[in-house]
């Protein structure tokens, strides 16, 4: 479904992401997982296309989209929760969902299937149809968490990209959201990349996982595989650092 | 009574021109609000609606066709500035960009001298000029047609803003490009619609006020920066924070020109200005974030 090939990515003259390669599956929920600044925000960013890759291939269903501006590539079907939520706060919360299904609103079809995708989001989310005339900066963080998630899902994606959903959210919430993803692929067949400071977490609920270090793809596999690895366990799952701790 | 009615009268003209400094701040507000960037261009719109106008009632139109053929010429200029100067642009410091639009001014001011002169020309008023006596004061028909186009776009732009699709894409936009890009939302032409707003307004500001004041080439340099006011003092807000900044500074005019002088009459839009700067850079009439747009 994505292919991502030798990518390269700067910031200015800083080389951020060094030769990246990753495949997502139809289907499939693939978590992204590395250090503060490893590159994550990047890579997702790159195939938004907000940050324009230097070199390498971003292939969509067999289309190369790395130099698509992101409108197009929502187009396409591929969504982003973009990391620390970035809900337009002036609006109100169902004002944002509109937006969302921003595209849609082409054509009566499409009107009528953000209707339809907007009753789907307040039954993931009730919270957010009680709080609908409410100016989305007013809403907690777990709610504009919320509303990002129901947000990226207006558009109907078939690939979405998550960046940190958890980040800074209580964990009844964080599993909230982590049944909304589940029932996603499991009812709408929608294919997920997911990033995840909460590197435990996110491997529980994928089906592969890759390692980013310093813009490198250090490891990929099975994410029971990951789950179980010393050098995984000790870098990002925080086993051997309370040992240290500890003594 | 008698000072009375004068204060009455000085109010009543000073909401007509107040209206026009609304009309013209709010393009301001409008290209601030989606862009970041103060358009310096924006009174040659204003200029452009009114020179238009005269243009073609000169070539025999009637009046309501020769404002629609101004506004599209003023619009006209407002996408092709857009396509020429700002989208091209990447990375622009703030003062590159200031400079940009005080270049594209410069430019289209000297396009409209080389195609009109140096002199003044006037457009005659939308429905005669007997005056209208209420209580003391008179106001001229002129002066309905002012208030009534302003209410008229006010209330226009407060639905497209508030109920369109494109409207509430354009707040996004002005909110957070990033995040609107990543709903679908094409950032660059969100950036478009708000040169062809903006300069549309302008020029209908232009238009509308042209009886009342004569037109040439040079006049937008003084209603930007009236209109560049009113936005300050409302805080760049497209909403009533930029009427209402308008509505006072216009008043304020009218009040100083009778009272003190009409000589100071300009210098009040500048001292407004400079005291705000200092004071309150963000405005007198800005809400917080949440009601930004
Ligand atoms: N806009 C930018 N301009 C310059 N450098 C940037 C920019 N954004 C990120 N970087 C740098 O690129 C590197 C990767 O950043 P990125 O945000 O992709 O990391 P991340 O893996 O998402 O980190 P985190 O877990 O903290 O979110 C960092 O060194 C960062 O400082
Ligand atoms: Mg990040």
């Amino acid at each position: 479904m994505l292919v991502i090939k030798n990518l390269n990515t700067y910031y200015g003259q800083v080389h951020v992401l060094k030769n990246v390669s990753l495949h997502l599956r139809e289907g499939e929920i693939v978590a992204l997982i590395g250090a503060n600044g490893a590159g994550k925000t990047t890579l997702l960013n790159t195939v938004s296309g907000i940050t324009p890759a230097r070199s390498g291939i971003v292939s969509y269903r067999g289309l190369p989209v790395q130099d698509l501006p992101p409108h197009r590539i929502v187009g396409l079907g591929v969504s982003q929760v973009p990391e620390g939520r970035q809900v337009f706060k002036p609006l109100v919360v169902e004002e944002n969902l509109e937006l969302g299904a921003y595209l849609l609103h082409r054509n009566k079809e499409g009107k009528e299937e953000a209707k339809k995708n907007l009753q789907m989001v307040y039954e993931l989310f009730p919270v957010l149809a009680e709080r609908r005339r409410q100016p989305a900066g007013t809403l907690s963080g777990g709610e504009q968490q919320m509303l990002a998630v129901g947000r990226a899902l207006m558009a109907g994606p078939r690939l979405l990209l998550l960046d940190e959903p958890s980040m800074g959210l209580a964990p009844l919430i964080v599993q909230e959201i982590f049944r909304v993803i589940r029932s996603l692929v499991e009812e709408r067949k929608t294919t997920i990349l997911i990033v995840e400071q909460n590197a435990k977490a996110a491997l529980n609920l994928a089906d592969r996982g890759y390692v980013l270090d310093t813009g490198k793809i250090i490891m990929e596999g099975a994410a029971s595989d990951l789950l179980v690895n010393r050098d995984v366990q000790r870098a990002y799952l925080g086993r051997d650092k309370k040992e240290i701790w500890e003594r | 009574m008698e000072a009375f009615g004068e204060i009455f009268q000085y109010i009543l003209s000073g909401f007509s021109t107040g209206a026009i400094y609304a009309l013209i701040g709010f393009g301001f507000a409008v290209i601030y609000n989606s862009t970041g960037i103060i358009n310096f261009a924006q009174g040659e719109f204003v200029m452009l609606g009114g020179l238009a106008t005269i243009f073609f009632i000169n070539m025999n139109f009637p009046l309501p066709v020769s404002v629609i053929f101004a506004i599209a010429t003023a619009t006209l200029t407002g996408v092709v500035f857009e396509r020429l100067a700002i989208r091209p642009l990447k990375n622009a410091t703030p003062l590159n960009l200031v400079l940009i639009t005080i270049g594209a001014s410069i430019l289209i001011r000297g396009g409209a001298m080389l195609m009109w002169g140096k002199d003044t020309h006037v457009l005659p008023s939308f429905s005669g000029s007997d005056p209208i006596y209420i209580a003391d004061a008179t106001i001229l028909p002129q002066h309905l047609w002012i208030f009534s186009i302003t209410v008229l776009i006010i209330a226009a732009s407060r639905m497209f803003f508030n109920r369109s699709i494109t409207g509430k894409a354009m707040r996004a936009c002005a909110y957070n490009r990033e995040a609107a890009g990543l709903v679908g939302i094409d950032v660059k032409k969100m950036v478009l619609f708000s040169f062809i707003i903006s300069s549309a307004i302008g020029s209908l500001a232009g238009i509308i006020i042209a009886p009342l004041t004569m037109s040439s080439y040079d006049v937008g340099v003084m209603l930007g920066l009236k209109g560049f006011c009113a936005a300050i003092i409302g805080g760049m807000s497209n909403g009533a924070g930029t009427v209402i900044g308008g509505l006072l500074l216009g008043i304020l005019e009218s009040l100083g020109a009778g009272f003190i002088s009409a000589s100071y009459k300009d210098a009040i839009a500048f001292i407004i200005l400079l005291l705000i700067l200092f004071f309150r850079p963000e405005g007198i009439f800005r809400k917080d974030e949440t009601e930004r747009v």
